[in-house]
């Protein structure tokens, strides 16, 4: 069994490996013709001249050489425009766009020799491989039961050397993916073949590439909490859920509403998590939708502001968090062997309540901002831009840089990257909006509390250390207090671990939520007064 | 104002020395010889077993002892001046109180067996027990556990977690035979033996033996076999540590002899926690209380009466739990080994041999005295109002459902424990439907 587990390993690296070099492969060329097509026709008239004469045909070991020849003309022609005021010819592309499309055009790499090959020797080999060293779990990690022995004497988990270099892997993956697309050209490539089940001939994007290794990992990492949990129905029923929610309305719904010529939307992102619903090009979108644009136009409101808060209200953000969101999913499977990293320190509780409702203070100003911005332009005169400027700042530059810092920095490259680091939920924790808006719900106005069992805690820490929230859990438990938290996403691990019972997560009357009305008091002591 | 001085900073002490403050601006100090900072002795295993590191055990981060004005000392206390009020240190100073709170817990019992202080021979009790076995199973593969209580079956499943060989040997024919009654025992040791831990009942030590390097290199028992090991765990019970305080005025007995208000016999002297024994036993329990949640109580009492409210150790119905390997084991009131006279007892068993419950009631009131769960947790408060209240048993079986402290979505075993009861005793009755369980409190 043992053997298994290490050839799996073994396979799984390869597979790794392999996906990891394919940006060095292969060589990048584009012919004048290609590049004719590959461009769009402004960008053609702005710089294809000067590009197809000085670059076509010319062989490149490396995507980034070619993007890189072509971005220092473009910029110079546009800044050229610039200088002389020349708006109407200045063109937009963003380099991510105008990188990848060349790239991909230019490729000339062992992928495109035979996709389906290289979509086993990574998928194939990284599924294979993890299955072979998680399955095994059933017999080698012994009955059924709490299975964290270990885990602070391994690298990978304890900030270790494998947990840094998990770490940079996974930063320099989300950083790529999100600004430097062009250098995973090969690794889109792979996943053409599963596009092309959607839609024949399609080329993948990085987005339908992030979204298989998404739907990947968490099935994959899925299975492992199933085996892991196995004894915990709770664990079981909420790992299926989120696994449902992220493949088919996170991944599925996506990809095929679009082929009904619908607007391929995630039905359960709500704002403000999805702080691009009510971006102008999205509003115009769902607008020229027809009945089901209008209908995603109502939902996302009636989702935000009706059914978020109703649901928290009956059984806490748990539902949203750890039951349905995507970020969540991905914490709760990929991130589960990180959970014990967060900070548990009173200051990392002080930043936190800082900084997330700070995120969501300016979550809320950019919505209302973006969404008066839209409203104007949409409502207005054809053709203009509405009101993009309030108070000299430009909805546009905002929520640039709120796209940038908050949805891509933060949410992507800290967000996940740093699992092996600072645990798997530091997004949610520290800069999520939605699960603040939730939380301050949950705390103030919910039937949602995690009931402390009397006096039997023994301080014994496990519920702690395995929150993934931070939540010092035995803090609240040891004093016989009601666990309720703002931050708490009902992840059910305290319970799970806690080796003395004293942890349920249950909904009821909002009397006596925090336990004893005379406030914290742990039973078994009947000579004692509480002094409040 | 005055200075509280406590030995010991263990939960009794530490529990002392915050509700002495919530109450009080008196001067505190804590003196310890173990580590500097209060940790939970409980996690011991967890450390060794890498679910958690050293310091996430500690119950209170850092500052707060300096935030709340609680002085750390660490040092070992030789012996107590109760004339002069002065405490002599190791370290050659000495500290004078007002008053004295001694918490310093217990030590792992040896019975002076032959070789039981070779290397290689350990009990289980502090940080320093910890690193000792932490070098001690560096390089071992077989050991030997002896004595069959909680901390044995703990031992035996942090050696268990790093692949040692481990024979467990129990005085009993059946496993923690004084405590739990034969059906638990028997489901206990079948769950230890599913763990590949090596069982040998009725098996008492009567020999460590010297490889010649004085270290452990068998035990003999005493029918005389031999069994080899590199290492052998002493986890034969724990008894109080109040060496340092034999012949002088300080009464002892098994440990430092206290009242219901946890003095001694001299004034301004208190005792607390496992090291305190009760003259006249509370409420039916025993006079020697070596568990957490007792020295926490008995810190918040001896607080309030420091402080000037005199108040007796009232700890209510008896509760306690443990979890051997994976099952986890609560029990509220009193479920004793044998039954009393006047008691009567309904057994159920889940089919997979893993989960049970055990009630005791009165023979001739009916009332509930207590119950044993195995594999499934229940909730304290019901069963606390429950025994306060002297139920009858009839009222706790029609209300399990409520009782039950489950994670959310599991199984629920409450209509055929509730067919079993009706079947096997001249009860007949229905189980409640499920409702708010606070409903059941009475104001
Ligand atoms: C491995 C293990 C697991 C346990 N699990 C459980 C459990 O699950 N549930 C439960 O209820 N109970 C459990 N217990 C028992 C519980 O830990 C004890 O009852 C409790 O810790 C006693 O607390 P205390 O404050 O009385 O003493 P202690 O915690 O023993 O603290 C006493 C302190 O005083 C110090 N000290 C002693 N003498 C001196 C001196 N002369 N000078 C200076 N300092 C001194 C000691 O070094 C020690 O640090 C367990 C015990 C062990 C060892
Ligand atoms: S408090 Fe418990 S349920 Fe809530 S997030 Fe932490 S571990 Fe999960
Ligand atoms: S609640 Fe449970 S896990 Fe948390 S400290 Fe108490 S006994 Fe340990």
């Amino acid at each position: 069994m043992k053997k298994v587990r290490f050839i799996g390993l073994a396979i799984f690296l390869i597979g790794l490996l392999i996906f990891t070099i394919l940006p060095f492969t292969g060589s990048y060329s584009l012919s004048e013709n290609e590049f004719q097509e590959v461009l769009k026709p402004e960008e053609f008239a702005l710089f294809g001249q000067e590009v197809t004469e000085n670059f076509s045909n010319k062989k490149y070991g490396f995507s980034w050489q070619l993007t890189s020849d072509v971005f220092t003309i473009y910029h110079e022609k546009n800044d050229a425009l610039r200088a002389v005021e020349a708006w109407d010819q200045v063109v937009y592309s963003t380099e991510s766009d105008l990188g990848l499309r060349l790239a991909r055009a230019a490729q000339k790499g062992p992928v495109s020799s035979d996709k389906g090959l290289f979509l086993f020797l990574t998928f194939g080999l990284g599924i294979i491989g993890s299955l072979m060293w998680i399955i095994p779990g059933l017999k080698i990690d012994g009955p059924p039961g709490i299975k964290n022995t270990g885990i602070y004497h391994n690298s990978a988990t304890n900030r270790g050397w494998i947990g840094i270099v998990t770490a940079v892997w996974l930063v320099g993956f989300y950083v790529v993916l999100y600004f430097k697309p062009w250098i995973i050209a090969e690794n889109i490539a792979v996943v053409d073949p599963l596009k092309g089940l959607f839609k024949e001939g399609a080329e993948a994007s990085q987005w339908f590439l992030y979204g298989i290794l998404y739907v990947v990992a968490m099935s994959v990492m899925g299975i492992r909490m199933y085996i892991k949990y196995r004894h915990n129905k709770y664990q079981i029923v909420r790992t299926t859920s989120v696994l449902f929610f992220q493949i088919i309305f996170a991944f599925l719904l996506v990809e095929i509403l679009p082929l009904f010529g619908l607007p391929g939307r995630d039905l359960k992102n709500a704002m403000p998590l999805d702080y691009t619903f009510l971006y102008k090009y999205n509003v115009q979108e769902l607008l020229d939708a027809g009945m089901f644009g209008t209908f995603l136009l109502i939902w996302g409101f009636v989702l935000a502001l009706i059914v978020v808060p109703t649901l928290v209200y009956f059984y806490g953000k748990r539902w949203y968090c750890s039951w349905v969101c995507g970020c969540g999913g991905l914490a709760e499977t990929l991130g589960d062997p990180y959970r014990q990293l967060s900070n548990k320190k009173l200051w990392a509780w002080k930043m936190e309540r800082w900084m997330v409702h700070g995120v969501l203070v300016f979550a809320f100003i950019l919505t209302i901002w973006v969404g008066w911005h839209s409203y104007t332009a949409i409502t207005g005169p054809e053709g203009g831009d509405g009101q993009s400027s309030i108070l000299g700042l430009s909805a546009y530059n905002i929520r640039d840089w709120y796209g940038f810092l908050i949805g891509s920095i933060f949410a992507g490259v800290i967000g996940t990257g740093f699992y092996p680091y600072f645990g798997n939920r530091t997004w949610c924790r520290f800069g999520c909006p939605l699960a603040a808006y939730m939380g301050i719900v949950q705390r103030f106005k919910s039937r949602f509390r995690i009931t402390t069992n009397g006096g039997q805690c023994i301080s014994c820490g496990n519920c702690s250390t395995y929150c993934e929230q931070g939540i010092d859990v035995r803090a609240y438990a040891q004093k016989g207090e009601n666990i309720v938290r703002a931050s708490c996403v009902g992840c059910g691990v305290c319970s799970a671990v806690c080796p003395r019972g004293v942890l349920k997560l249950e909904n009821g009357p909002e009397a006596k939520r925090f336990g004893n009305e005379d406030g914290p008091i742990v039973l078994g002591n009947d000579g004692f007064k509480l002094l409040k | 104002m005055k200075k509280v001085v406590i030995i010991g900073n263990g939960i009794s002490g530490v529990t002392a020395a915050r509700h002495i403050r919530k109450r009080s601006d008196n001067e505190i100090t804590i003196i310890s010889s173990e580590t500097k900072y209060f940790y939970s002795r409980t996690a011991l295993m967890y450390i060794y077993m890498g679910h958690v590191r050293a310091e996430d055990t500690k119950p209170y981060e850092d500052w707060f002892w300096e935030k709340n004005r609680i002085d750390l000392v660490q040092g070992r206390v030789l012996g107590v001046n109760y004339k002069n009020k002065e405490l002599q240190l190791k370290s050659g100073n000495s500290i004078n109180y007002d008053d004295l709170i001694i918490a310093v817990g217990s030590k792992p019992n040896k019975f002076g067996w032959p070789g039981q202080d070779l290397n290689g021979v350990q009990g289980l009790y502090s940080m320093q027990d910890l690193e000792t076995l932490e070098e001690n199973t560096s390089k071992i593969d077989t050991a030997v556990i002896v004595g069959g209580g909680l901390i044995g079956v703990e031992l035996a499943e942090m050696l268990h977690s790093r692949g040692k060989k481990v024979i467990f040997l129990v005085r009993e024919s059946k496993f923690w035979g004084n405590v739990l009654p034969e059906q638990e025992g028997e489901l206990i040791s079948r769950h230890i033996t599913a763990n590949h831990i090596d069982l040998r009942f009725n098996t008492e030590l009567a020999e460590i033996i010297d490889d010649g390097n004085e270290w452990v290199k068998a035990i003999k028992t005493s029918s005389g076999e031999i069994i080899e090991c590199q290492m052998v765990g002493l986890t034969a019970g724990v008894s109080p540590n109040i060496d340092f305080l034999k012949e002088s005025d300080l009464e002892i007995n098994r440990g430092v002899k206290v009242n219901d208000f946890l003095e001694t016999n001299i004034e301004g002297v208190y005792a607390i926690g496992d090291c305190a024994e009760f003259i006249t036993p509370v409420d039916g329990r025993r006079n020697l209380e070596q568990v957490w949640y007792t020295g926490r109580i008995m810190g918040e009492t001896v607080a309030a009466t420091i402080c000037g409210e005199k108040t007796p150790y009232t700890p209510g119905p008896w509760f306690n739990s443990a979890k051997f390997f994976e099952i986890e084991y609560q029990t509220y009131g009193w479920v004793h080994a044998e039954l009393r006279e006047n008691e009567t007892d309904f057994y159920w068993e889940h089919e997979n041999g893993e989960r049970c419950i055990h009630v005791v009631w009165d023979k001739s009131s009916g009332v509930f005295l207590g119950l044993n769960t195995f594999g499934i947790r229940m909730r304290h408060e019901l069963f606390n109002q429950w025994l306060r209240d002297k139920v009858q048993v009839t009222e706790v079986m029609k209300n399990l459902r409520m009782a039950n402290f489950n994670p959310e979505f599991y199984a629920h075993y409450e209509k055929e424990i509730v067919e079993k009861f009706n079947a096997s005793t001249e009860f007949n009755i229905q189980l409640a439907k499920a409702t708010w369980w606070q409903k059941l409190l009475k104001a």
